[in-house]
């Protein structure tokens, strides 16, 4: 195709123009479109339907779930706990499921951020040896690929280890459950960790190295230029990336259905920190079991949930641009 | 040159104490770094080891096909609890085909069709509708994946059941499997309805960062818009085009819940000896085969066997990301940095 092309646009010079012609000369518009080949055609016409494509699909997927959780949302489902019941009007709300969402986001970034902003500025402001930072940085993009069920029944194989008990509860027999908030708030937060870590390394790598000079000339150390300096100016890329990990971790739904127990209702064990210790849900595993494909089977319950579900990743979106927008030093 | 220069400078200038705890903290930030490795190790190591008896008994027959992979599961779960008559027999060639087939097909279709858009939203939407479907893309791109997979259930299962499956070709395959809407043909559909935003975002940012310099330079030679497109920006974006493949990939890898939901959540492997049929048959990936049976990893056999399963994702997703690696490395030399 290519070559037809090539020997058609070069070839044999095209006669003079004749100034005695009396026939209409091409306009410029008229040229540049001689230059569209059958080829470029097929692509721009290719590139188009894709377009519009797109368009329509994200439309209606978006007017779709509006539709949907205009329809079958009220407020009190916001309000109550769900009940097993067969009846679609009896079986409560996702009252739980909402603050098992919360909660285990805030448990996932709490994690994440000190871990990532850690691991982010040794890489861009230490990052010695040179060979051991290439390895952390491969394994960070390992760990972003790794699927999250994997990680769920990774971190059900290290929870159920037996000095690991605190974390969840232990039954008679000594055999750890390893099932509980924080066991799934730990794994959430490796998903979380490479978006913070990405975004925070973004970030510093923007502030200009005579930033860091300055703050040396002025008598500061490597650790407090750090924390002084450039960390307070990296903030905003640290929140883009927490925003966009607390969004994956709200819309994770393999580790909860293993490592939460996604049990209808939130069941803290007893003694201090017994909630977090204790299984729960969250809006996806509610999403899941009351879809058809689940034990509920309550349609009506899965979209008003997932619409409450798409709210807060749209908020958590919106936040991202703001926060993007916003706060972003300038070097001059 | 002059920033080490300068550093040692400061470095010298302060007493001993501020000296030493930088160092610490160099330390001890090099130590949280290097624990991400630690993990990586303790994972493969600890689901390899676990999985180990599962691939040991089946030798490499394990990755072949024969019987039902659904009743071997079973046969694996209702195993005697003596650990020596466990059961490991498995041949799991459907779920493997069914995973391959599944993301190849769905990665394969959103390349393209990410490409394409995304040229179209840098390149030729009208200015009122990018500024609509950029933002538009990055939200679905964030959309929990259980959402799609509600929405394939409730709406695109039912549609496929009642309109493209015929009684006829219902019982052509009846005496093998039951067609009840839920197949690969949703199961790909979704899952690239899914990804697509994923690659677009991504494709999206790169072309804007294409210096103008370079297509004007293009179109300086006389080419037309499509041209510069095709043969300088998407050259230059190589590096980003594999990113989002290997990202998607992954996503698409490790896809399980809307899988079990929309592609049937049934042991078989599609055969495409049956025409058309092919693509209404039902499969199940590895990912969605370990979520649907979470519940029985407490019984020894058969959480070996799940093991087993993540340990090829795990595998597999390693072998991605590096692969992905790779492809960038040998691209960056031409074009626009990796990222």
């Amino acid at each position: 195709m290519s070559i037809e092309v090539r020997t058609a646009a070069p070839g044999p010079r095209p006669p003079q123009p004749d100034p005695t012609d009396p026939r209409p000369r091409p306009q410029p518009g008229q040229a540049r479109h001689s230059g569209w080949s059958i080829s470029d055609r097929v692509g721009l016409a290719a590139a188009w339907a894709c377009g519009i494509a797109l368009c329509v699909a994200a439309a209606s997927i978006v007017g779709f779930m509006a539709w949907k959780g205009v329809q079958y949302l009220q407020l009190e489902m916001l309000t109550s706990s769900p009940e097993a019941s067969m009846d679609q009007s009896k079986s409560g709300g996702f009252l739980d499921p909402l603050v098992g969402t919360l909660l285990l986001t805030v448990i996932g970034i709490a994690i994440a951020i000190p871990v990532g902003v850690g691991i982010a500025v040794w890489l861009t402001e230490y990052g010695r040896p040179a060979g051991l930072a290439r390895l952390v940085e491969s394994g960070v993009e390992v760990v972003a690929g790794t699927p999250s069920i994997v990680l769920a029944i990774f971190g059900l194989l290290v929870f159920q280890q037996t000095f690991m008990g605190i974390f969840s509860f232990t039954a008679e027999g000594g055999s750890v459950f390893g099932r509980s908030f924080l066991t799934a708030g730990s794994m959430m937060a490796l998903i979380a960790l490479p978006l913070v870590i990405g975004s925070t390394r973004e970030a510093l790598n923007s502030i200009p190295r005579h930033v860091r000079e300055a703050s040396y000339a002025l008598g500061k150390d490597k650790a407090s230029t750090i924390r002084r300096v450039l960390l307070p100016s990296a903030r905003s890329g640290i929140a883009t990336g927490a925003t966009l990990g607390m969004g994956r971790i709200c819309g994770d739904t393999a580790i909860v259905v293993v490592l939460l127990g996604a049990s209808m209702q939130t069941t803290p064990e007893s003694g201090p920190l017994g909630l977090l210790r204790g299984t729960g849900s969250t809006l996806t595993s509610y999403v899941y079991n009351n879809s058809p494909s689940g034990e509920g089977n309550a349609p009506e319950k899965a979209y008003a949930a997932a619409f409450v579900l798409l709210m807060i990743v749209l908020l958590l979106n919106f936040a991202v641009g703001l926060i993007g927008k916003r706060n972003k030093p300038q070097w001059n | 040159m002059e920033a080490a220069s300068l550093n040692e400078v400061a470095l010298q200038e302060p007493s001993l104490e501020v000296d030493r705890t930088d160092r610490r903290v160099e330390l001890l930030l090099g130590a949280l770094a290097s624990t991400i490795l630690l993990l990586i190790a303790g994972m493969i190591i600890f689901v390899l080891v676990k999985a180990l008896p599962s691939f040991t008994h089946n030798g490499l027959a394990w990755f072949g096909a024969g019987g039902s992979v659904d009743e071997q599961l079973m046969d694996i779960f209702n195993s005697p609890a003596e650990p020596d008559q466990y059961v490991y027999h498995l041949r799991a060639w459907p779920l493997l085909y069914a995973t391959a087939l599944i993301t190849g097909v769905a990665v394969f279709i959103s390349v393209v069709f990410s490409v394409l858009a995304g040229i179209f939203i840098v390149e030729f939407a009208p200015v009122r509708l990018r500024k609509v479907i950029e933002p538009v893309v990055k939200l679905l791109a964030a959309v929990p994946s259980v959402i799609y997979g509600l929405i394939g259930i409730l709406v695109v299962v039912p549609f496929v059941a009642h309109h493209l499956i015929s009684e006829g070709r219902k019982e052509s395959v009846a005496y093998v499997i039951q067609l009840d809407g839920t197949s690969i043909l949703v199961g790909i559909f979704i899952l690239t309805v899914m990804i697509c935003p994923i690659m677009i975002a991504i494709i999206v940012d790169a072309l804007r960062s294409v210096p103008d310099k370079w297509v004007e330079g293009a179109a300086a030679l006389g080419v037309n818009r499509w041209r510069a497109m095709r043969t300088v920006s998407l050259r230059a974006i190589r590096p980003a085009i594999v990113a989002a493949l290997v990202l998607a990939t992954a996503r698409a890898l490790g896809e399980a819940i809307m899988l079990s939901m929309v592609a049937g959540s049934v042991g078989f492997a599609p055969n495409p000896l049956d025409g058309l049929t092919f693509f209404l048959e039902p499969a199940r990936p590895l990912a969605s085969t370990i979520v649907d049976n979470s519940e029985g990893l407490s019984v020894a056999p058969f959480g070996q066997t799940m093991y087993a399963f993540a340990a090829i994702l795990l595998v597999s997703s390693a072998f991605l990301s590096f692969a992905g690696w790779a492809a960038r490395k040998s691209f960056s030399r031409y074009t626009l940095g990796a990222r």
